[in-house]
């Protein structure tokens, strides 16, 4: 219990990772809650990565951590601008009304 | 060792609490708020892995720009917060049983995990045995060289998205007077100034 080990940091992430999933279903009519779910996701994924990146003595898995942060910033980047003019067009950012493409 | 233990903990518990009221918080502008707390926890836990200049790229990444991002998003929608949570407590069931299932599956899957000890030898960058080379100048070592068309590409990705939200958020309104430098100095004095011969007494 008391050494830090490798599970320890995969439990956190399979319970932050959990967290995003639970998010998504709870908060299904806002946007932005998704959105900061999926960040909460690729977090947990970091983590993974860092974990075992350490653990297996290979720096790759920390180099593809940061390809994760940029296409992180650039999703969250493009979301949020589809987001505001969403809004602007039809003022309403609830996930029901976004229907225009009848999927 | 112990305190490692209790910094492991703490920083893992208070990153679990921000991430479960992210999604449980009322006002959006406070789940924005305890995402940056979840960011700085788990940068924390990067530290204590010894990803130092991760830890660092978390911060100034997440905490700097996303969240911020988000931040300014929420606060410049007008949205009535209160009644997009309407229907919470309806998903809470299925999103709570497909959440614990979910969640022990993952938590068996690792908890059962054994690293064979060969598995060192494989490394494809291991990290250089040397005390001297610091985390930041081993990534940097690996980065600039075995991954710097990957690392092109991600400054590639950087900019179609700056591109993109920059276009997609472009407005032209119509109606506001703005300068036009070119037409300004197009502008000759031919085209503007006339000399009128007026008489005395008559006008032009």
């Amino acid at each position: 219990m008391l050494e830090i080990g490798l599970s320890h940091y995969l439990t956190v992430a399979a319970i932050i990772f959990t967290v995003g999933i639970f998010g998504i279903f709870l908060n299904r009519r806002n946007v932005i809650v998704i959105m900061m779910s999926i960040e909460l996701m690729l977090l947990a994924v970091n983590i993974n990565l860092v974990a075992f990146a350490v653990h297996l003595n290979d720096l790759a898995g920390q180099v593809f951590v940061m390809f994760i942060l940029t296409v992180a910033a650039a999703e969250a980047a493009i979301g949020l601008a589809i987001l505001v003019i969403y809004f602007r067009n039809h003022g309403s950012i609830a996930v029901e009304d976004i229907n225009l493409m009848k999927g | 060792m112990i305190v490692q233990a209790l910094a492991f903990y703490l920083f893992a518990g208070i990153a679990i609490a921000a991430s479960v009221m992210v999604i449980a918080s009322r006002n959006p502008v406070h789940s924005v708020l305890f995402l940056i707390m979840a960011f700085f926890n788990s940068a924390a836990l990067f530290v204590l892995l010894g990803a130092e200049f991760l830890a660092m790229v978390l911060i100034v990444v997440y905490v700097g720009a996303v969240a911020v991002l988000f931040l300014f998003v929420v606060m410049m929608l007008d949205v009535n917060f209160a009644k997009l949570r309407e229907g919470f407590q309806n998903y809470l069931p299925i999103g709570g049983l497909i959440g614990l299932i979910l969640l022990v599956e993952l938590i068996f899957v690792v908890g059962a995990w054994i690293v064979v000890p060969e598995a060192d030898l494989v490394a494809r960058n291991p990290v250089p045995a040397d005390p001297e080379i610091t985390n930041t100048e081993a990534l940097g070592r690996i980065l600039y060289t075995d991954y710097v068309y990957l690392f092109q590409v991600s400054g590639l990705i950087l900019l179609v998205a700056m591109i993109g939200a920059i276009v997609l958020t472009l407005r032209q309104r119509s109606g506001v007077r703005r300068q036009n430098v070119e037409h300004q100095l197009a502008r000759r004095r031919e085209d503007s100034v006339a000399i009128a011969r007026v008489d005395t007494g008559k006008g032009v």
